[in-house]
């Protein structure tokens, strides 16, 4: 039985110690019941403390935007916190300007609540809800690239075009926990009984691999939403639309709302950049849209066109396209805006051409992802 | 085996400057190096190495007499050290996360780094090795911390020197900081003369 000693002297030990461990953690980390007050007094919640603000809030159906879902990665869950919470963490400075940081404007999800607590966060967040989906139909509308209908099973959603949502991945295969990721709505704001994603499949990626592989009609998703600041002025200034792959989304939702809401005097130019036939797609959707709306202009492009094929529209990369049509088409003389949607490369290249053709910076409204 | 016959005072001074666990045995490097770009985070690693080191060495003693050398598992002295030094570096995190926020605030991120800083376990090793006593233990470990403290504080203050002096590119980084080490380690051997324990 000698050969016993040693296992259980170490399993003894370590057992102590976790014990330790766990009766300091009940003891120091019990804050007791806090108050969480929003707006000023607003709304006020009374809740224990210890947890992250970012998941507490979220506990209460307060959703403040995260990408990354609480892992201090992607710096979109800020919010102003306007009693002491301590000074701002190594975790939170690399997202924060000089002014965020005098204002104590803070990541939510590292911040801890240990005490009385207030903030201020934008209205409309409390729009934010999360709503219990089922999907009912996933089509390919490229080779990497997935339209998702999800309805909202009764429920509505209120939102402005280009606006995104986050949907939530359950755990699966070796996924452990659940994770959020964001995707702009395809949908028409008209129709608040369902959601419409484009997802394409990124090598790698947890949720996209997700939806490529194991999602199915009539599969229940949670979604939470709307989020996001990328929708149309309120100007009647030339709308210059650029988007690549799924970048399309915001601006299909975008362009059917205009038109739903009669906005057809606005003139829109929408350049979408794919590499080849195989990457294209929505065409004769947009094509119908020109048809009824003559100020609406589709510009398609594809980079690498195959040998001998159909294509009928523009070649060459987006971005060469963008520029000689700002140069040659596009009336100059009025107010012309820029709305990017893509990959953060295309959406640096765009962001070129368009301050090259004189658009100001601050008329450029960009989705990144 | 015997106790040593050491006073504990000599034997705080003697870790601090001619037995330095850092610049004589060269222990705890790795923070050494990585953390020495600047005074204040260096003040702050300092202070954490000293604190742990001395409250593990304490609960390691304990652990030795009562429990290693009584059931004779003297070979597994390495994990039960460590698994000891995890526990109480977590510990020890949580307690001054609530009491402190502020301190925390300069040492959070050190903490955990302390948990492999070979400085703590060579300390509990030595302590065995040369058979302390519980008194000389705290005084050998509180001393060996301070060593460490003061090497570090004394390498970021040179390495602050440093960026006014521009090294070549090849050199600079942990080359300079290695060379400027083993210089720092040449003049502690001064005081070797003063004091000579084990």
């Amino acid at each position: 039985m000698a050969f016993l000693i040693a296992p259980a002297a170490i399993a003894l030990v370590a057992a102590l110690l976790a014990a330790a461990i766990s009766i300091v953690d009940k003891i120091v980390n019990n804050y007791g019941e806090v108050d969480i007050s929003i707006n000023d007094g607003k709304k006020v919640i009374k809740m224990d403390g210890g947890d992250t603000l970012l998941s507490s809030l979220a506990s209460q159906e307060i959703f403040i935007p995260s990408a990354c879902g609480g892992r201090g990665t992607c710096g979109a869950c800020k919010c102003k916190v306007t009693s002491d919470v301590g000074p701002h963490l190594p975790t939170e400075t690399p997202y924060m300007s000089k002014e965020e940081l005098s204002d104590n404007i803070r990541l939510s999800c590292q911040v801890k609540i240990k005490a009385d607590i207030e903030l201020e966060i934008p209205d409309e967040l409390f729009n934010i809800k999360k709503y219990k989906s089922k999907i009912s139909s996933i089509r390919d509308v490229t080779h990497d690239i997935k339209e998702v209908t999800f309805d909202l099973q009764g429920e509505e959603i209120n939102f402005q075009a280009g606006k995104y949502v986050q949907l939530v991945v359950p755990p699966h295969n070796k996924v452990k926990g659940y994770t959020q990721r964001a995707y702009s709505m395809a949908s028409r704001p008209e129709d608040k009984n369902l959601v419409q994603l484009l997802i394409r499949l990124v090598p790698g990626g947890i949720a996209t691999t997700w939806v490529h592989t194991s999602l199915n009609e009539g599969d229940e998703v949670e979604l939470v939403g709307p989020f996001g600041d990328f929708f149309r002025s309120e100007t009647d200034a030339t709308m210059i639309c650029i988007a690549g792959g799924s970048g399309m989304a915001p601006f299909k939702s975008i362009l059917y709302d205009m038109l739903d809401k009669g906005e057809t005097d606005r003139e829109v130019w929408y350049f979408f950049g794919a590499r080849t036939s195989k990457d294209m797609f929505y065409l004769e959707d947009m094509r119908e849209l020109e048809k009824k709306w003559p100020n609406f202009h589709f510009v398609a492009a594809l980079s690498e066109p195959e040998e001998g094929s159909s294509w009928d529209g523009e070649t060459g990369l987006i971005t060469d396209v963008l520029d000689t049509f700002l140069k040659t088409k596009i009336d100059p003389e009025k107010t012309r805006e820029g709305y990017l949607c893509g990959s953060p490369g295309m959406i640096d290249a765009c962001n070129n051409v368009l301050s090259k053709n004189k658009i100001a910076p601050d008329k450029i409204y960009y989705d990144k992802f | 085996m015997m106790v040593p016959d050491i006073n504990p005072i000599v034997l705080l001074f003697a870790s601090i400057f001619t037995s330095n666990i850092l610049l004589a045995n060269f222990l705890g490097m790795c923070s050494f190096i990585s953390i020495s770009k600047d005074m204040t985070s260096a003040n702050g690693l300092g202070l954490a190495v000293t604190v742990v080191l001395t409250i593990t060495s304490m609960l390691n003693w304990v652990l030795l007499k009562f429990v290693i050398i009584p059931l004779d598992i003297t070979y597994l002295r390495y994990i039960l050290f460590i698994i000891v030094i995890a526990a109480t570096v977590q510990i020890l995190e949580m307690i001054i996360d609530r009491v402190s926020p502020a301190l925390y605030m300069s040492l959070g991120i050190f903490l955990p780094l302390i948990t492999v800083n070979c400085a703590i376990l060579g300390v509990a090793l030595f302590m065995q090795i040369r058979n302390y006593n519980f008194v000389q233990t705290v005084f050998f470990s509180f001393g060996s911390g301070i060593g460490w403290w003061l090497a570090i504080m004394a390498l970021a203050a040179i390495n602050k020197k440093i960026q006014k002096a521009p090294v070549s590119a090849a050199l600079s980084g942990p080359g300079i900081t290695l060379i400027t080490i083993g210089f720092m380690a040449m003049a502690f051997i001064g005081f070797s003369g003063m004091l000579n324990v084990q």
